[in-house]
């Protein structure tokens, strides 16, 4: 980080990085301003994506929403579906069935490899390392697959419902994802030789954007970057949700909070997100996947196109006024998403549709670190503190 | 949300004990819900009863999750209970010693919007404040630079006021192209 300011030679230049350029992943901008090579202030700006999913939020029902938090973390809709569903199931005061739980942490997981996978080949590519990106796009393929056969879709996959979720998973998922957690380990071990000992990659990354666990806690950072500061917190640890105090796991921790430590804390977590899956798979109940309240539970799909009390049903549900209607209240529930604290903020007029829907999203407050940790280094590192950030400006912006 | 409802049984949690004893003029409300507690205080004692919060070495409650607003104008109970404030202002905070987490609440007029900012105790709150002003036009004095975030510079209403239509006032049909300063 240090060196850049000495040589400076007071001239300012100031560059416009996004919200078009390679490195944003999405449309974010930053105005640098530099002297030389130096950043001497960062301004991150935000808004290029707000879509007004919150304003959204109060016109549509509790299930119509789910479609909504598919896109804004887009990496891993998966873990969206899974933390709404589960603030409106905690507003209601209804626990789903534990066959249910387990699939949703199955996927929820599944959902973190996929993200820090994709985090990491390309937070590679910026930084010049092309081989990391074939590797980790190869696994992110297979996991994909399976989502696709689990939910029918790749990326907006909507797979939970309020009581449940879309549909059990199908014939072969038990053997297609034990043989991806089985294989995976080695495939992530080529990585960790292509850059945990590589000089360019600890050069460009080792106490590039370090944060100190204060400051980290006070701009609000959350998730990878929180422990990569030496912070041992995790939501699935310290308020368990859906099942998650039935599964062991370790929350791995960094020193340092830089750009490298971030690196080797979402790798270790990739392997413990392995380890959940297959004590997962290994104690997965049998029963039912959605819970057997008809107010609540949308029927099955043959069930509502063959049958005239399956149509009613799901008509029931649909028609606004008689679907889902939590009580007057107010709830706030935070999940831990592949990117840090992902919260959900429901108030409810008692009406089948939320009054007020606040989503707390990790990126929003990363990216404000950002000046933080750029101001006073080199303008090469902006593009490396970026990408260990992982903000995705889908839910930065909402 | 009164003092009658509160279970006997029960220990009450250790932050509503010590913010009685030290900030009892500010508390207009307290509630226990699923595991938080949710203090609705007084505007003027907001900044303090916040700063207590986080510097309480018992509470420690260091981390500020969220900053947002709740436009109660449609919320008749919400209304009468806290003498017609259009606007709860919410902040959600997190305790990482006592893993706990509590929701402070303060009610805003819409005759006077201003509330003071809390930009001074945690750096997170920049942002978050930035856009519960951008969205709902709540005024944070001493904020260091409150401007839009989401919506642009010179967009005009607050987009999550319920008065505001949620297909816009307009704006996307007289958007003009060639007179954008680029």
């Amino acid at each position: 980080m240090q060196g850049g300011l000495e040589r400076a030679t007071g001239e300012k230049m100031v560059l416009n990085f996004g919200p078009q350029h390679p490195a944003t992943h999405g449309t974010l901008r930053i105005v640098l301003e530099l002297d030389g090579e130096s950043v001497l202030k960062a301004t991150p700006h935000a808004g290029y994506l707000h879509t007004g999913f919150e304003k959204l939020g109060e016109h549509l029902d509790y299930n119509q929403y789910i479609v909504v938090t598919d896109r804004m973390n887009y990496l891993s809709p998966l873990s969206n579906n899974f933390g709404y569903v589960l603030a409106v199931e905690q507003l209601l005061g209804i626990e789903v069935t534990k066959r249910c739980q387990y699939i949703r942490i199955l996927m929820a997981e599944l959902s973190r490899l996929a993200d820090h996978l994709l985090w990491l080949g390309t937070a590679a590519l910026d930084l010049g390392a092309f081989s990391v990106f074939l590797y980790s796009f190869r696994e992110r393929e297979k996991l994909y697959s399976i989502f696709e056969k689990t939910t029918g879709a790749r990326l907006t996959t909507s797979y939970t419902r309020v009581g449940g979720v879309f549909r059990d998973l199908y014939d072969g998922c038990e053997e297609d994802v034990r043989q991806f957690v089985t294989n995976f380990p080695k495939a992530l071990k080529e990585t960790h030789t292509l850059l945990t000992k590589n000089r360019i990659w600890m050069d460009r990354t080792k106490g590039v954007g370090a944060i100190s666990a204060d400051d980290a806690i006070s701009y609000g950072l959350t998730g990878p970057c929180l422990r990569a500061t030496g912070v041992a917190h995790d939501i699935r640890k310290a308020e368990p949700y859906s099942s998650y105090d039935e599964v062991t796991f370790d929350v791995p921790v960094g020193t340092n909070g830089d750009a490298y430590d971030r690196y080797l804390v979402r790798m270790e977590e990739m392997i413990q997100s392995c380890g959940i899956v297959t004590q997962v798979l290994d104690n997965m109940p049998d029963g039912s996947v959605n819970l057997e309240d008809n107010k609540i539970t949308m029927p099955d799909k043959s069930d509502a196109y063959g049958h005239i009390e399956g149509l009613i049903h799901h008509f029931k549900i649909v028609m606004d006024g008689h679907g889902v209607q939590p009580p007057i209240g107010e709830h706030y529930c935070a999940t831990e998403s592949p990117n840090g604290e992902l919260g959900f903020y429901i108030v409810s007029d008692g009406s089948g549709t939320a009054y007020r829907i606040r989503i707390r999203p990790p990126s929003f407050l990363h990216f404000q670190a950002l000046p933080h940790m750029l101001e006073g280094g080199m303008v090469s590192d902006t593009v490396a503190v970026l990408g260990s950030l992982n903000v995705i400006a889908g839910e930065l912006d909402r | 949300m009164s003092e009658e409802n509160q279970v006997e049984e029960q220990p009450k949690p250790l932050i509503l004990q010590k913010l009685e004893a030290n900030h009892a003029d500010a508390l207009l409300a307290h509630d226990e819900t699923r595991g938080t507690v949710v203090v609705v205080v007084r505007k003027e004692q907001a900044y303090a009863v916040l700063e207590y919060l986080k510097t309480d070495p018992e509470l420690a409650y260091t981390f500020l999750v969220d900053v947002t607003a709740v436009d109660n104008s449609q919320m008749e109970s919400e209304l009468m209970q806290f003498d017609y404030a259009r606007f709860m202002v919410v902040y959600q905070l997190y305790s990482y010693q006592g893993q706990c987490r509590a929701r402070v609440k303060v009610p805003v007029h819409e005759s006077d919007l201003n509330i003071p900012s809390v930009t001074s105790l945690w750096q997170g709150a920049n942002w978050l404040e930035r856009e519960t002003y951008d969205m709902f036009g709540i005024n944070f004095e001493g904020h260091p630079d409150l401007r839009r975030i989401l919506m642009p510079d010179d967009f005009e209403g607050h987009p999550l006021r319920k008065d505001y239509p949620l297909r816009g006032r307009g704006e996307r049909e007289r958007f003009n192209f060639d007179k954008q300063n680029v």
